[in-house]
């Protein structure tokens, strides 16, 4: 795992789709998008109902691996307001015990604007911390640091005639953008207006890989 | 005899100076007889008008105002060939019975209006009619229906649509009990064996088998310009002059090409080499529609001295005028070649004319085992097997679309569809569960169910937006998703895969529809384009690759180790053999040959198993994989239909490790889970069987349609419930038709005692063909996605350095 700097701080991009912030023991996901599969089988696509299953389960990994503190989901945790309230039982306890053994902050996202937290953690619509902005979307007129969700980047590549498809991170020098990290979220084309338009100015995309971050410069 | 036919008919005859031929009158008495009938005939021998003859005969004697007789062809493009074969003869015989088609383009007011009022005679296709099956007034609509005539039954009968096609036979048999089933084929291996799908319950002896009589013999030849054959390529395109000479000395040719690539290449060529300005057109399945038709109806008329084609013209509609089919490199199987060549001379006293041109020296001995096969009536084999877990899926929730149903009697009547015979309830049931609400061990869904058992034990739809959503989404052609090549003024020529459109840039050229062009730009569902001189490369943009037939292969076996039948060969050929000979093996056709040889630093492995180019795919990642484990550093293979090569940094000096059983539960079940193999089949498996909704055209851009990613959720249910039926019917489509694990499998089976190790000093002549395949195919290495990630970096990062 090795450390990149943005905006004075020391981050860690990990291959998981997660940022780890050495000096806070903090943990960073956006778009956990619990509880997908289940909005769509009310609607007739029975998609397996274990996506939050599995989102928690890495993300309880994660935790364990890298010893975190503080937990901050960036936005769109649940894929609507009412999905913390169809998560399997299972699912809110695996919950729970993350909720209990760290300080968790749920930041609302688009999908989640108003949703009725059952199983523990702090809802806030932003926050700041250490002079570090987060919030779900990257907003282009903020100029001060910032690290947001939302758009689910991901790099689309052909290497030698394979196409190869990865969650990346997108980097400016005052924005940072994270992947989703939801089990059943796809993914937004690196390369998308949508995502130069949020950035602002010149970016790249990070890939964490075993044992370095690739750098992918972005076109303006 | 018994089967005369009534007087308007046999008038007919008698005004065309014709005579029924003896197959259609057999058609007719198996009819009378009541019983199903299977006829199988050469192309041009009447088949569809044998028949309908039954009905139209049946109609004269009997009038009756409902639906009479449903006709189902893979096509949809039905209207030339039954304006010919049917509407002309009834309005000549001044008959007053309805005839309409159903497909997906007719318009819904019509559609509606047939479901209550319906023709007499129905033509239509299988997801139409399965679409048909999916009202409530099927019960009525269907109740009086005599016959079901299946045509081109050869060409799908062993598919997915097959089985879709089978259960709706099995639905109308519960409907119309006194309903007959009739399908037409061209000659086949083993007629059996079509006769026991047609009847459903295996007993083929219930169908009576109607054989047509044999045309003249097809004039067959082997087209060698100079008498030399090429060492490598595989499309002949060397001998394009050739080619045009023959299209110049005949009245209609058809040319046709293995991939829609290769038709655009070669369309390109003999352009080339067309003095005289002769019209040739281009046809294959990436054109839009509109061109097709348009292509089609020139060849009708007679418009068109040469049509360069693909597969796409294999079935349906048969040209009158066509003297000549030349196929333009090896032709892959006999019964493919056979019907390809029954496209010329539909006159069954002259004999049809042909003409192979093999694309390199293994190709022309396929083209030669193909000449050999067809002679002696030798065809390729069809390869049935059981009914499609997700096919089932979609009839089911059609059934219960159109009425509640029994699961009891249900599945005693899917069991009367051939393919599911063996079916047991337990697969049944969990078939049923997944509708109901996605058949997942955890119960997370029961609030949610799209199918309900009722207090009467009944199965009904919970919702009416379910039989909606049912019909929208009914299907069995799961297309990658596509984008449309389009002018600026928006005219559109054609589809590409989404993957070769990855692959463009703006600037970059491609062969299509006829015409060099060049990308302006790529949109979500569009590649934007100019006509261009420029030349182009060469495109790989979809269409799949034939593998080379069992049967052919162990022909091309023979001749290897048979020197007595080089005397038929050309000199080179004949050469090249024997230089074989005595640098190396020639095996038997029992034997592996293995041979290995250094050449400029590289240590080289040539395997050649004759087992098709996609079980060779699947051979050459296995065995690099392998190579890998033991330290012999492969850098990469290349495939072709009848070897391997392997290239190394040290040599392999005992290749049965490499050959051994086990790799096929190590490195395989590995290599395919993790592989595209099976996240495709997946895809297909998810759409066909309802779990996630079709991507509709046009609807991507909008952002109307939410789209779901196939492979994240194969990752959630492989993680979590392994064992789900969908997962089952995805492993079951990879292994049939993807990898020819079949084929495979026995090649590892035995190669232990089959091998023979020839280690030689130098490069070999039979290693020629497929070494000159590196650097021209794609090179398959075993680099993990996240290696080639790493060296897009460093390249990416090199070129964008300041000096």
């Amino acid at each position: 795992m090795v450390p990149f700097c943005f905006a004075g701080i020391k981050l860690i991009a990990l291959p998981q789709g997660a940022l780890y912030w050495p000096a806070r023991a903090a943990l960073l996901v956006a778009d956990l998008h619990l509880e997908k599969a289940s909005f769509f089988a009310r609607a007739g696509q029975m998609l397996p109902p274990y996506d939050s299953l599995a989102t928690l389960a890495d993300l309880t990994a994660l935790v364990a691996a890298t010893s975190a503190r503080e937990i901050w989901c960036l936005g769109d945790s649940f894929h609507d307001p009412k999905g913390c309230e169809r998560l399997p039982i299972q699912a809110q306890e695996m919950l729970r015990a993350l909720t209990g053994a760290t300080r968790w902050t749920w930041i609302t996202g688009n999908h989640d604007r108003s949703f009725a937290d059952h199983c523990g953690g702090m809802i806030v619509e932003e926050a700041q911390i250490d002079g570090l902005l987060l919030r779900h979307e990257a907003d282009p007129r903020e100029a001060r640091p910032e690290l947001s969700g939302h758009y689910h980047p991901k790099l689309r590549l052909t290497v030698k005639g394979r196409r190869v498809a990865r969650r990346c991170f997108i980097a400016s020098a005052t924005k940072l953008i994270l992947p989703a990290f939801g089990a059943l979220t796809g993914g937004l084309d690196a390369t998308s207006p949508a995502i130069a338009r949020a950035l602002g100015s010149r970016g790249e995309a990070l890939v964490p890989v075993a044992d370095r971050l690739l750098r992918f410069p972005l076109a303006a | 005899m018994t089967t005369a036919l009534p007087p308007p008919i046999t008038d007919w005859f008698a005004a065309k100076g014709w005579m029924p031929r003896r197959h259609q009158l057999e058609m007719v008495e198996a009819a009378r007889e009541g019983r199903h009938a299977l006829l199988v005939a050469p192309t041009g021998a009447g088949k569809t008008l044998a028949g309908f003859l039954p009905s139209l005969a049946d109609l004269v004697e009997r009038p009756t105002q409902g639906l009479h007789t449903l006709y189902v062809s893979p096509l949809k493009a039905l209207a030339v060939d039954v304006q010919r074969n049917l509407l002309t003869p009834i309005e000549e015989m001044g008959l007053d019975i309805r005839v309409e088609t159903r497909t997906g383009d007719t318009p819904s007011d019509r559609k509606a209006r047939q479901r209550v009022k319906p023709p007499q005679m129905l033509l239509t296709t299988p997801e139409s009619l399965s679409l048909l099956l999916s009202y409530p007034e099927a019960a009525t609509l269907f109740v009086d229906l005599r016959a079901i005539v299946v045509d081109e039954v050869h060409a799908f009968a062993p598919s997915k649509r097959g089985d879709l096609l089978a259960l709706c036979m099995a639905r109308l048999s519960t409907l119309a009990p006194a309903m007959r089933r009739v399908a037409l084929s061209a000659t086949v291996r083993d007629p059996d064996v079509y006769r026991g799908w047609l009847s459903g319950d295996g007993d083929f002896d219930s169908v009576a088998l109607v054989q047509g009589d044999l045309g003249a013999p097809a004039i067959v030849s082997i087209l060698i310009p100079e008498d030399k054959v090429p060492w490598a390529g595989h499309s002949g395109r060397y001998a394009a002059r050739q080619v045009m000479a023959e299209i110049e000395t005949h009245k209609t040719t058809i040319v046709f090409c293995n991939t829609r690539s290769l038709a655009e290449l070669i369309f390109q060529d003999l352009w080339a080499e067309n003095p005289l300005h002769l019209p040739i057109g281009i046809h294959h399945g990436s054109l839009v529609r509109e061109a097709r038709r348009k292509v089609e109806l020139a060849m009708a008329e007679g418009r068109l001295r040469a049509l360069v084609a693909t597969a796409s013209l294999d079935l349906g509609v048969d040209w009158g005028d066509v003297d000549l089919v030349i196929q333009m490199g090896a032709p892959k199987g006999s019964s493919r070649l056979l019907q390809r060549i029954g496209r010329s001379n539909h006159r069954m006293d002259e004999a049809s004319e042909a003409v192979i041109v093999p694309g390199n020296r293994f190709e022309y001995l396929e083209a030669r085992a193909a000449v050999d096969a067809v002679e002696a009536g030798a065809l390729d084999e069809d390869i049935f097997r059981p009914g499609a877990l997700d096919v089932l899926a979609q009839h089911i929730m059609a059934v219960a679309c159109a009425e509640p149903f029994a699961e009891d009697a249900l599945l005693a009547e899917v069991r009367s569809a051939a393919p599911y015979a063996t079916l047991s309830e337990d697969i049944f049931l969990r078939v049923l569960h997944f509708i109901e609400s996605g058949g997942y061990a955890l119960k997370a869904y029961d609030r949610f169910k799209r199918l309900t058992k009722g207090a009467d034990g009944l199965w009904r739809v919970s919702h009416p937006k379910f039989v909606a959503q049912h019909r929208l989404n009914a299907g069995i052609i799961v297309e990658a998703t596509m984008l449309t090549v389009r002018f600026k003024n928006g005219r559109g020529l054609g589809k590409v895969e989404e993957g070769f459109a990855a692959t463009l840039s703006p600037g970059d050229t491609f062969f299509f529809a006829g015409m060099s062009l060049e990308v302006d730009r790529i949109d979500t569902e569009d590649l934007i384009v100019h006509a261009t001189a420029k030349p182009a490369r060469i495109p790989t943009y979809g269409g799949a690759r034939m593998p080379l037939s069992t049967n052919l292969a162990t022909r091309v076996r023979h001749f290897l180790h048979e020197p007595e039948e080089w005397s038929r060969f050309p000199a080179d050929v004949r050469e090249w053999l024997e230089m074989q000979q005595r640098r190396s093996v020639l095996p038997a056709p029992d034997k592996l040959l293995v041979e290995t040889f250094p050449r400029e630093g590289r240590e080289y492995m040539v395997v050649y198993s004759f087992e098709g180019w996609n079980a060779n795919q699947s051979l050459g990642m296995l065995v690099t994989r392998r190579m890998e484990t033991l330290g012999l550093q492969p850098l990469g293979f290349v495939a072709s239909d009848y070897a391997i090569a392997t290239y190394a940094l040290k040599p392999v000096t005992d290749p049965a490790p490499l050959f051994s059983p086990d790799i096929l539960e190590h490195e395989f079940v590995d290599w395919v889970q993790q592989s595209h193999l099976l996240k495709r089949a997946f895809r297909e498996v998810a759409v066909i069987g309802g779990l996630v909704e079709r991507q509709h055209p046009g609807k991507r851009k909008t952002g109307k349609q939410v789209s779901f990613s196939t492979d994240l959720i194969y990752d959630v249910l492989r993680r979590y419930e392994p064992d789900h039926l969908l997962l089952k019917a995805a492993w079951e489509d990879a292994r049939a038709r993807m990898t020819d694990v079949g084929r495979l499998a026995n090649l590892l089976d035995t190669a232990a005692e089959r091998i023979v190790h020839s280690d030689v000093r130098r490069v070999t002549p039979l290693a020629v063909p497929v070494l000159t395949l590196i650097g021209r195919e794609r090179i398959a290495t075993g680099l993990a996605d996240e290696a080639l990630l790493i060296e897009a970096e460093s390249l990416i990062a090199e070129a964008m350095r300041e000096d």
